[in-house]
């Protein structure tokens, strides 16, 4: 039997900086500049809401697809850790986020929402942003449990990652240890709460919506 | 005597014999501490003669100066005879002979070792790091790595 | 064994065409985070690479750093679908190596709660494996919908318990951290008595389907030989017809005190982990049962009012203790040197050592079959990758 060596030093894949995932971006998700809408559906909208009530109009229909968006949030089933098994116990029988309009889904490219339910570790983070960038357009994230809010208990582990939101940004933090389905209900409806304080249609939500 | 019924009196007499420089220890679960050279031959003898056909886990323990110490676990199912044998490999020393040969259970553990503790296992048909990426830089659970170490741009 | 000899003619197959296949590590039956690079000719695996390790939390390396009294609640993160078996091999090792007394009631609270978590594990398992086998099971999410449910009641138990639902924290070194309330022991009848029928319902409503056979005889035949070499264990073992189990084998925290029987099957098959599984689900409520019945008074701990977490100090030492989880021997290597942190833990986790067999099993079936297998399997990856 050959003997082989430990692998010598590899060169840096080019994940480490994202680069192969920004390439990518480019080619395959190519948006216009700062992620609008054409110039032409802008100036239509712009046009409705400048004319004397015509903001009625565009309330009606952001309003109309805000409902309609939060009514059919569908998560990506993506399970990192324990707290992936409390997630699928909210799928399930007893507390059957179905309810709320969520059909947990086994494909990116078909979800909106992606609940990252557990530890995100340096080997998985460039799987997770791949995952998250696979999803189309207007999409969620709720970071489930301690570790992805913050690295939790294992915040200390060298290869633990402090908290998804350095890799994707984050609309509702759920906290505990696992949180349990009532707790991810929770947050679920909170983010619907803010899927309703959607403006102009494909943009993201304020962080910190205000009451208008 | 055939190699399914050895209880641990008589695997304690055997082992005296067969290997002098080995120190036993233990009741019923024998703790066994062998010389690096007879790592492998005694993983060959626990499983033909002893009967001790279950590969339970093997690892290593970092004694800072002392050098690095593997450890293996084998069981006999029939018998409930449990061997734990631990071998030095001495101050610096970072090579070892593999048991891939012998139990092919091996195969990942050693990886494992490889990755945690960077010992290069002599013989291994596949060594490379199974749980940490291969571009790795660092053995984790070696005691003069730190559990906090960073590294740009997640943590 | 029809399925390996006709996978072996095709693949003798001289066809050159090969497509590599990656499967994970985002994959609804993968159970967790696993990526595996199959080698395809035509429907048939021939080489398979298992990527872990996307669930590397430093375990050993956090539990140098973290008390006794602290770790045990992180050591339940290991195997998070069995949390209570997992807590159980930590402070084994910690009273074994201090020489720690055990009160008998604690002991008996341990056997009840790690059984009870056992019919917990194997609900999930039983869900999710035939989820993942999907669309021949007649509406694929019917039994896990069905197992949830059950699953739940178990853990509406450990929740008026520990008030947790998953993690737990239960034990400590010494004994267990909470006694049992009013009223816990009745309900817990209740619902062991309501599990024992629905799962004979389950286990008639699967083995009257043709489709479940076919899927799951003869499918990832491990042989009783490789089986120990490669050191699987648990039910997967007993699948293949060696009678090994450790609470048998090395009675530890009063086992010896109850009947069961250990089942074993000599196929080695899915079908024979799936029957050696069903067993079990009947033998640990039998046993929660009769620790039920002969449940002893006395303390709950034999050092109560831990207050600091630096207060348990164990002498210097070394041990290796195992207990029997769900998925098999968990074992917890420790090495104490005489402070209120372990000097070196090494975890030994059943999952990692079930997994390993996967590239052995694997080569020689139809791509549609790895997710039987390795949903026979039941891999936790806390437990894999720690």
């Amino acid at each position: 039997m050959a003997i082989k060596g430990p692998v010598p030093q590899i060169p840096v894949p080019v994940w480490r900086n994202f680069k192969d995932l920004q390439e990518w971006e480019t080619l395959h998700q190519k948006r216009p500049e700062g992620d609008q809408h054409s110039k032409a559906f802008d100036a239509v909208t712009e046009g409705i809401h400048s004319f004397p009530g015509g903001f009625l109009v565009t309330t009606v229909a952001d309003n109309f697809f805000n409902w309609a968006r939060k009514s059919s949030v569908w998560p990506v089933t993506f399970g990192l850790a324990c707290c992936a098994i409390e997630m699928m116990a909210t799928f399930a029988s007893r507390f059957d986020i179905e309810r709320l309009g969520m059909v947990p889904w086994a494909s990116p490219r078909h979800s909106d929402l992606m609940i990252v339910s557990g530890t995100v570790t340096i080997k998985m983070a460039p799987m997770l942003k791949r995952i998250y960038d696979q999803m189309p357009d207007p999409k969620w994230a709720v970071s489930m449990g301690s570790c992805a809010n913050s690295g939790g208990p294992f915040r200390h582990g060298y290869h633990v990652v402090k908290g998804v939101d350095r890799i994707i940004p984050v609309d509702v933090y759920v906290p505990g240890c696992p949180p349990p389905p009532e707790s991810l209900l929770n947050g679920l409806l909170l983010l619907q709460d803010q899927i309703s304080h959607f403006r102009r249609t494909g943009k993201r939500a304020d962080p910190n919506p205000k009451e208008d | 005597m055939s190699s399914g019924t050895v209880t641990a009196d008589q695997a304690r007499t055997l082992i005296g014999e067969r290997f002098s420089g080995s120190t036993v220890e233990g009741t019923t679960a024998l703790t066994v501490t062998v010389t690096p050279d007879a790592w492998l031959p005694f993983a060959t003898f626990a499983k033909e003669t002893l009967g001790c056909r279950f590969f339970s886990f093997l690892s290593a323990n970092d004694w800072k100066d002392e050098g690095l110490e593997v450890v293996a676990k084998v069981d006999n199912t029939d018998t409930n005879l449990a061997i734990l044998v631990k071998s030095r490999l001495g101050a610096g020393v970072t090579t070892c002979a593999s048991l891939v040969p012998v139990y092919r259970g091996a195969n990942w553990m050693e990886r494992e070792c490889y990755d945690m503790f960077g010992i290069r296992f002599e013989g291994h048909p596949d060594l490379r790091r199974i749980l940490l990426q291969d571009d790795w830089v660092g053995h984790p659970l070696l005691k003069s790595y730190s559990v906090d170490t960073p590294y740009p741009p997640y943590r | 064994m029809t399925t390996v000899s006709t996978t072996r003619q095709e693949l003798d197959y001289a066809g050159s065409e090969r497509l590599t296949m990656n499967m994970g590590p985002q994959h609804p039956s993968a159970h967790g985070v696993f990526r595996a690079i199959l080698q395809l000719e035509g429907e048939t695996v021939v080489g398979v690479d298992a990527v872990i390790g996307y669930l590397h939390r430093c375990h050993e390396k956090l539990a140098e750093t973290l008390t006794y009294a602290q770790y045990p609640s992180i050591a339940s993160k290991t195997d998070y679908v069995a949390a209570m078996t997992s807590e159980f091999a930590y402070v084994m090792a910690a009273e074994t190596i201090g020489k720690i007394e055990v009160p008998k009631r604690a002991q008996y609270l341990r056997v009840i709660t790690s059984e009870l978590q056992r019919v917990a594990s194997h609900l999930l398992w039983l869900g999710t494996w035939c989820l993942d086998m999907g669309g021949a099971l007649g509406g694929g999410a019917t039994i896990f919908l069905y197992c949830i449910r059950e699953r739940e009641d178990i853990l509406d138990l450990f929740e008026s318990l520990v008030g947790a639902r998953l993690l737990y924290g239960f034990y400590q070194v010494g004994g267990v951290r909470y006694d049992i309330p009013d009223g816990w022991a009745t309900k817990c009848r209740e619902t062991v008595d309501l599990i024992d029928q629905r799962i004979n319902e389950y286990q008639r409503m699967l083995e009257e389907n043709p489709f479940f056979l076919v899927r799951t005889q003869g499918v990832g035949v491990i042989s009783r030989e490789l089986a120990e070499d490669v050191g699987i264990s648990g039910p997967l073992l007993r699948g293949s017809g060696v009678a090994y189990d450790l609470r048998r084998a090395t009675p530890y925290s009063s086992y010896e005190d109850f009947e069961f029987n250990i089942p074993v099957e000599t196929a080695g098959d899915c079908f024979a982990r799936y029957r050696v599984r069903m067993v079990e689900f009947r033998e640990s409520l039998r046993i929660v049962r009769q620790a039920l019945d002969k449940l002893p008074e006395g303390p709950i701990s034999s050092r109560p009012g831990l207050k600091s977490v630096a207060q348990t100090r164990i002498p210097k030492g070394e041990t290796y203790a195992r207990i029997e989880g769900a998925r098999g021997e968990v074992g917890c290597y420790l090495i104490a040197d005489g402070s209120a942190k372990p000097y070196r833990m090494k975890w030994r986790g059943a999952s990692f050592s079930n997994l390993a067999v996967l590239p052995h099993v694997i080569p020689g079936h139809k791509v549609a079959d790895v997710v039987a297998i390795m949903g026979s399997v039941d891999p936790v990856f806390g437990e894999v990758d720690r």
